[in-house]
């Protein structure tokens, strides 16, 4: 009765093509970009905005980008975390060099270079296939995190090694830095992750994504009907890394104000994939659905004893906590192995009958 | 003449080094053999669980940390070690159990990267299980095992390496004679190859996977012990399972011997580089020099040196 689709006649073939074709599903996005733009800066704290909203939608992007690579393009790659990072430095160094270039063009052009970083660490792919890729892209997460650890020049020579968020202004807003609001940074970042996950929405549904769909399912297949199998993974991972470097670059000036190497370690790389899986591999929404569920349910944990009135020592409520997440993910996957979205999906097809079933 | 120079630090310098003191040489190539079959211990732990069920386990690093943990435990309780060592090798029994019963069994005929992620999800309860039990302080783990130096040949040897060597070694041939002349090894090696084929002639699937994770287990606690004995039993034990990755993919994902000679490639190749190379770019290259190499040797053998030949048909 609420979701049907019923009666919603298209007349061109446009209206068909278009990226939400069923009048309900364009209402929903509309409404809950809207509030995310108009009500949630307006009644959110501090606290929310910066531990909660922010990195979410940061960790969105992240996942975005490398649910196009395992999800659409099925290369498996344990390497965000270092891809991440070259989006970081990156920024850092461009935006130190020349202050005066608008900051979002600056990440634009950090993710470029993450970009080309992933070209070459995509090239191995050719050749590798499934969990020798994997591992072999833990090359890359060491490598570059030993890197920008070890050069001097990517930090600028300062002593501490980290690097730090300058003041940056557009139109006359402080955006990154300490100086900058939760809510303007909360805003930037909003409409980024908006933009970019419309483009990833768009890319997978064109020549594109289909040629990664297909190297996916079976590349000896997709090289047979014409598809160049090294091109499309090198493309994959151009792109992916480009999302993850965008995503780095923000986690820095738009989060965390400051950061080490240490900020994208391993564990970081391996939340990203918890996130695409958990949320559904292959799916955008699903991104949006993981990266909600990993950033949040450690939040959870930190506050559910408190919450029912337990308290324990705080090593120990550690070690619980690790339990609980590592036993919670175990359970998802066996409950629904393909992920939220297609939990998701599920419940729009009850909806779609009901309340009639039958 | 920079480059000159340059092309001389890289290339010409460390060869010299190496030629004009060869017994340093041999002692650290030594010592890099030594490291390697450390390496070697862990990586079998993961070729064992991979050959015998397809899963990628990549929680062998934080059962080694486990077992590690519960040895120390029991001996710390004031059981004498023999009966601290049946304790935990039962332990690790029981663990294979319940990970069979809760685990694998709901997630058969999924996806590959579905039971690799489990597995991540299974590092963290055990890692955040065995610190809950035991503890997450730094404990020292003493066997008894002589730690001595001595000289032969002018080479400085220390007994702790070549005793960890010699159980390696005995480990890998027990597991050899076991995989290959057994009943158990038998069906271990018809359930790697076919999972319904297996079913289907009668073997029990699920009692072939508890064994296999007793023994991946097993070969855990004999990789917790060696480590445990070398540098304390602590958290950072469970990430001795990235150093043997690269091990892993060298040798190949299904192969024992292929994780034995991998590891002895990876630890010479590490030390190698660390010492004579390492200077140049700043040290500390033993983080991501082993995957460098193994990435090299992988382009030449995408499915690693003895890795079964992966033929793909549409």
């Amino acid at each position: 009765m609420l979701y049907r689709e019923t009666g919603q006649f298209k007349i061109s073939y446009a209206a068909d093509q278009s990226v939400f074709p069923i009048a309900q599903d364009r209402w929903f996005v509309s409404l809950i970009i809207v509030v995310a733009i108009f009500v949630i800066p307006v009644l959110a704290s501090e606290y929310l905005l910066q531990a909660v909203m922010i990195p979410l939608l940061i960790f969105s992007l992240a996942a975005i980008g490398l649910n196009l690579l395992v999800g659409y393009a099925g290369q498996l790659s344990l390497g965000t975390g270092g891809f991440m990072a070259v989006g970081a430095y990156m920024t850092y160094k461009l935006t130190t060099a020349f202050p005066d270039i608008n900051i979002i063009i600056v990440f634009l052009l950090a993710g470029l270079i993450a970009a080309f970083v992933g070209l070459i660490f995509g090239i191995p792919s050719l050749r590798i296939k499934g969990f020798y890729l994997a591992v072999a892209t833990l090359a890359s997460q060491f490598f570059l995190l030993w890197m920008f650890n070890k050069v001097a020049w990517f930090y600028n020579y300062n002593s501490s090694g980290t690097i730090t968020a300058p003041p940056r202004e557009m139109f006359g807003v402080v955006i990154t830095g300490p100086m900058a609001s939760a809510e303007t940074r909360y805003l930037v970042t909003l409409f980024i992750v908006i933009i970019f996950a419309f483009i990833a929405k768009n890319l997978v549904r064109g020549r594109l994504g289909r040629s990664w769909m297909a190297v996916r399912d079976m590349d000896i297949a997709a090289e047979i009907i014409g598809i160049r199998p090294f091109q499309t993974k090198l493309i994959a991972f151009a792109v992916s890394s480009f999302y993850c470097g965008l995503a780095g670059a923000m986690m820095v000036f738009l989060w965390l104000g400051s950061a080490e190497t240490e900020a994208f370690s391993i564990n970081e790389s391996f939340n990203v994939l918890f996130m695409i899986i958990i949320g559904g591999l292959g799916s955008i929404l699903g991104s949006f659905l993981g990266a909600t569920f990993i950033v949040g349910l450690p939040i959870f944990l930190t506050n559910a004893p408190q919450l029912v009135g337990l308290s324990m020592p705080i090593d120990m409520q550690k070690h619980i906590e690790i339990m609980m997440f590592g036993s919670l993910i175990i359970f998802f996957l066996i409950v629904e192995p393909h992920g939220l979205a297609r939990l998701w999906q599920i419940l729009k097809e009850k909806l779609r009958l009901w309340p009639f079933p039958y | 003449m920079e480059i000159i120079s340059f092309l001389n630090l890289v290339f010409v310098n460390p060869l010299v080094e190496i030629f004009s003191y060869p017994i340093f040489f041999a002692e650290v190539v030594i010592s890099g053999l030594l490291t390697g079959v450390m390496y070697s211990l862990v990586a079998l732990g993961f070729v064992l669980i991979f050959k015998a069920s397809g899963v990628f386990n990549f929680a062998q690093g934080a059962m080694v940390l486990f077992a590690a943990l519960n040895l120390v435990g029991f001996i710390e309780q004031g059981f004498p070690i023999w009966l601290a060592l049946l304790l935990t090798i039962i332990v690790m029994i029981i663990l294979a159990f319940l990970i069979e019963r809760f685990m694998l069994r709901h997630l058969i005929n999924q996806d590959d990267i579905i039971l690799f992620m489990a597995t991540i999800g299974l590092t963290f309860l055990l890692q955040g299980f065995g610190e809950t039990l035991w503890g997450s302080n730094v404990k020292p783990l003493d066997l008894g095992i002589p730690n001595q130096s001595f000289e032969v040949a002018g080479l400085l040897l220390n007994e702790f390496d070549l005793f960890a060597a010699g159980s390696g070694a005995i480990l890998v041939g027990v597991l050899a004679v076991f995989f290959h002349y057994t009943r158990i090894g038998r069906a271990l090696r018809a359930v790697a190859d076919d999972h319904q084929a297996a079913m289907a002639v009668g073997i029990p699937l699920k009692t072939i996977w508890i064994i296999v994770w007793s023994v991946a287990g097993f070969v855990g606690l004999v990789a917790g012990i060696m480590w445990g004995a070398k540098s304390g039993v602590q958290f950072s034990l469970s990430l001795i399972a990235l150093k043997a990755l690269p091990v892993l993919i060298l040798g190949g994902f299904t192969s024992v011997p292929g994780a034995i000679v991998g590891g002895l490639i990876i630890g010479v190749g590490e030390k190698i580089a660390e010492i004579y190379w390492g200077p140049l770019v700043g040290g500390a290259i033993e983080n991501w020099f082993a995957y460098v190499l193994a990435l090299a040797f992988l382009l030449f053998r995408p499915q690693g040196l003895f890795g079964e030949r992966i033929i793909e048909r549409v």
